[in-house]
């Protein structure tokens, strides 16, 4: 196992140099110029191309790209071209408030999506299981930003018992930063909750037809425990699967809900950076969204050969 | 056995939360901390490379300048008093006492000459002023002098110029900076200290009350006066999404939006609590602007066409909505400002289809596509295209509208290649009209071709009245000036404007004394604890 973890933490470089490569050339590519964002819109041409020279700019791309090689390499992700601050500097600033918020959305979706999931694959046909998926249903057909609007409105603005937006850290104390956080995980956790909870109920229907199934009850075994012992785990694959992806998108961005709630976390920064065509922070957070991606990947691998022992590596 | 209820006990829960959170902030946040939603982030620090609004905001709150301008659009002392000599060539300026870097050093001569030759070499109307310079020279630590070639007002003009590129005065060792290097040290002489530890790019900034600043006596005007701190910090933040803005000022969680949306507008203006109000009375004005190098804009009588064939009412309607907020205006240099003339009304406000028709005829108009930008991720910038698109198309012209983002337009107004190879023909934006008034601060005036702005209008006689204008400072004969510049900018063509609005902030009841100047500043501004 540990031998294939190496191997696969190997095989990572050359996905992410590929990923240098192409993330460098189509920023290139894309039209846009951070030196008229610098300059302004009233910028004459001959202004443009002193900022422009005074940034690099003007060097051929293949040169930009070796000098921004040789920084990567020494473990150095630039300066943002706007704010001249390390890059490594802005992405640390905005990793709280998106690890904040994957981490309660996760618990939160595991917490529920998985028992509801269960429940409605117990209940198969009933009212209850069409409850279940109603809901689910109507989790990811509304859109992540409706619900939040609504929940302010009822809950912040109506009742008053959660501020509108913004975002503590747990060094302002853990109730301001939990208060902050709570509309935006209930408002996002919705789709992930649909979405997990409908994957538990359908991996379990399929798991209960199995042949070890029947085994189980024909040796007596109670109805719970085939549930929870035996269907469940097997079931396990698909859910970690798709609750893999779902920490992977959380960290990777949500700028919708980020923007609603005014949190200042990682999607922002990618729109921010994209908009204003800084270079350096995209490729930084692009790699580091890869690297995020991969990591998870390999996590979610692992977490198979716990749950069904016959995968080996 | 009887199951109790989690609600009753979470509702209490979050209740106690709430108010344990009330008094965490209450003893962390002071009541003296005025908590603003600016209209983006900060992202671009220095005042003198960028051109960008919040960069000026942020100047202001840090940086002072030598002279400043009152509501009244008069000259006053800011940071010096000045005396010119009897031929109008020699200009004497003396800091006044107690000037102090936020370092604690103190402002002389030789920072503010620093300032100057770093301010002028990126400004527009530094750069002309500097043609007319013989020499800026150190009398002593706190008074220096200049030497014109010949007396102008445009020394004073630049000096005390409101808005980008405002002559913040910086020490002299960060006036040294290399005008293509941003600076890196944030240090001014001004009423409130950058607080660089609390700084995040984009998101916050963070100002402290400058204890050592010494207001002037007289009251604040716009930038003139007494610069008078009566708050102890004040926060900018920058919030994506309007409506959360909106509902944030409604919540009591911040304090002031410098511009709400005018859709947004009905859910603050019956609210008590919230005081929704023009800052800036002068306002904006909008406009297009034809690319003259390439055709059919190459054509004189294509340019009048077009200008024939739009509304501005339609546009005006299409971007603001509510009549109360915007105003059709002719002049180039706005309705409102001491040089705004209305010479071609008839040509600008009205749409004229059967008169565009006949010009294009004229013209022998060929049909060529008329490639107009359009950006849309900029609420104040989508519509004027969308309108003046449609009006071209019902004149006969034929347009191609390309759409993308704001930065992608900034990027494309600047190539000077045909549009079949990434050129442009149209692209409308907007300026305040507080640094549109005069034929140096708006930019769309300058008319000596290809070193002009984007637009690349080549009309020598516009070129020749500026210059006179600069060397003129009988108000009079300015105005005179101004109106032979209105209507050779009509006739030839050289922009198109599209109609002034105001745009409102809204504010806390809390708030009181927010300054109404071009400008949003913070100084005067009180804040109540009730």
């Amino acid at each position: 196992m540990l031998a294939y973890i190496v191997r696969r933490l190997m095989a990572t470089v050359p996905v992410m140099v590929m990923v240098a490569l192409v993330v460098f050339a189509i920023l290139r590519l894309t039209p846009g110029d951070p030196a008229a964002i610098l300059a302004g819109d009233d910028a004459t041409g001959e202004q443009l191309e002193r900022i422009r020279k005074s940034m690099g700019l003007d060097q051929p791309i293949l040169t930009q790209f070796g000098v921004w090689v040789g920084h990567l390499l020494q473990g150095d992700l630039g300066v943002s071209l706007l704010s001249s601050k390390p890059v490594v500097e802005l992405i640390g600033s905005r990793v709280g408030p998106t690890l904040a918020l994957a981490t309660s959305t996760i618990v939160l979706t595991v917490l529920l999506a998985v028992p509801l999931g269960v429940i409605a694959a117990r209940n198969r046909g009933k009212w209850l299981d069409r409850l279940v998926m109603a809901i689910s249903v109507f989790g990811f057909s509304v859109p992540t930003f409706v619900i939040g609007y609504l929940l302010i409105l009822l809950l912040s603005l109506k009742l008053g018992w959660f501020p509108v937006q913004g975002y503590k850290p747990m060094a302002d104390g853990f109730v301001p930063f939990a208060q902050r956080l709570v509309l935006p995980t209930l408002a996002l956790s919705g789709v992930y909750i649909a979405l997990v909870a409908r994957i538990t109920r359908s991996s379990i229907v399929e798991v209960m037809g199995e042949d070890f199934i029947r085994t189980a009850r024909a040796k007596g075994a109670k109805e719970r425990a085939i549930l929870l012992r035996h269907a469940l785990r097997n079931a396990a694959v698909p859910i970690v699967t798709i609750i893999g992806i779902g920490v992977a998108s959380l960290i990777t961005g949500v700028v919708v809900t980020e923007s609603v709630f005014n949190l200042p976390g990682l999607g922002r920064l990618v729109v921010e950076a994209v908009l204003a065509r800084d270079y350096p922070v995209i490729q930084g957070l692009i790699l580091l969204f890869s690297f995020t991606y991969i990591l998870i990947n390999l996590v979610v691998d692992v977490l198979y050969t716990v749950f069904d022992p016959r995968i080996r590596y | 056995m009887k199951k109790k209820s989690l609600m009753p006990q979470a509702a209490r829960f979050f209740r106690s939360a709430v108010l344990v959170s009330a008094l965490f902030g209450a003893a962390q946040v002071s009541a003296q901390t005025v908590t603003a939603v600016m209209q983006s982030g900060l992202r671009v620090m220095d005042p003198v490379i960028s051109t960008a609004f919040m960069t000026r905001d942020h100047g202001y709150m840090i940086y002072d300048t030598l002279l400043g301008v009152d509501e009244n659009f008069k000259i006053r002392p800011q940071m010096a008093d000045w005396k010119v000599s009897d031929d109008g060539k020699t200009y004497t300026f003396t800091l006044r006492d107690g000037l102090k870097w936020h370092d604690g050093a103190p402002v002389t001569a030789e920072d503010c000459i620093a300032s100057l030759q770093r301010w002028a070499k990126m400004d527009s109307t530094g750069q002309v002023l500097m043609t007319m310079v013989d020499s800026m020279q150190p009398l002593d630590s706190k008074s220096f002098e200049i030497k014109l070639k010949e007396p102008t007002p445009l020394l004073l003009e630049g000096l005390s110029k409101l808005s980008s590129r405002p002559a913040f005065m910086m020490p002299k060792r960060v006036a040294q900076t290399p005008i293509t290097t941003p600076i890196s040290e944030y240090i001014g002489s001004g009423p409130f200290k950058f607080v660089a530890s609390e700084f995040k790019p984009g998101l916050k900034v963070v100002y402290e009350k400058n204890k050592d600043y010494v207001p002037r006596d007289e009251p604040a005007s716009w930038t003139a006066g007494g610069k008078v701190v009566n708050v102890d910090r004040v926060e900018w933040v920058s919030m994506p999404d309007q409506m959360t803005a909106v509902n944030a000022l409604t919540n009591g969680e911040v304090d002031f939006i410098q511009q709400v949306p005018f859709d947004l507008l009905p859910l603050l203006q019956n609210n008590s609590d919230v005081k929704v109000d023009v800052l800036d009375n002068l306002g904006a004005w909008t406009y297009a602007r034809f690319n003259h190098l390439h055709p059919p804009f190459d054509n004189k009588l294509v340019r009048q066409a077009a200008m024939a064939a739009i509304s501005q009412e339609d546009v005006l309607k299409a971007l603001v909505g509510n009549p109360e907020y915007y105003r059709t205006c002719a002049a180039v240099m706005g309705c409102g400002n001491p040089y705004g003339n209305n010479y071609g009304e008839e040509w600008v406000i009205p749409a004229r289809l059967d008169k565009a028709k006949e010009l294009l005829k004229e013209a022998k108009y060929d049909g060529t596509p008329v490639v107009i930008l359009q950006p849309t991720d900029i609420a104040m910038l989508s519509a004027q295209p969308i309108v003046v698109g449609d009006a071209l198309r019902k004149a006969g012209f034929k347009v191609d509208m390309k759409t993308m983002d704001w930065q992608s337009v900034v990027t494309q107004q600047s190539n000077q290649k045909p549009p079949s190879e990434g050129g442009w023909n149209i692209f409308s934006t907007y300026s305040i009209l507080a640094t549109s008034g005069d034929p140096f601060g708006n930019t769309t005036m300058a008319s000596a071709g290809r070193k002009s702005w984007a637009g690349w209008p080549d009309v020598p006689a516009i070129e020749e009245l500026r210059l006179k204008f600069a060397q003129t400072s009988d108000p009079d004969e300015r105005k005179e000036i101004a109106a032979q510049l209105q209507k050779l900018a009509i006739e030839e063509g050289i922009v198109m404007p599209l109609g002034q609005f105001r745009i409102p902030a809204a504010y806390s009841s809390k708030l009181s004394n927010v300054p109404k100047a071009p400008v949003t500043v913070f100084w005067d501004v009180k804040k109540s604890t009730k």
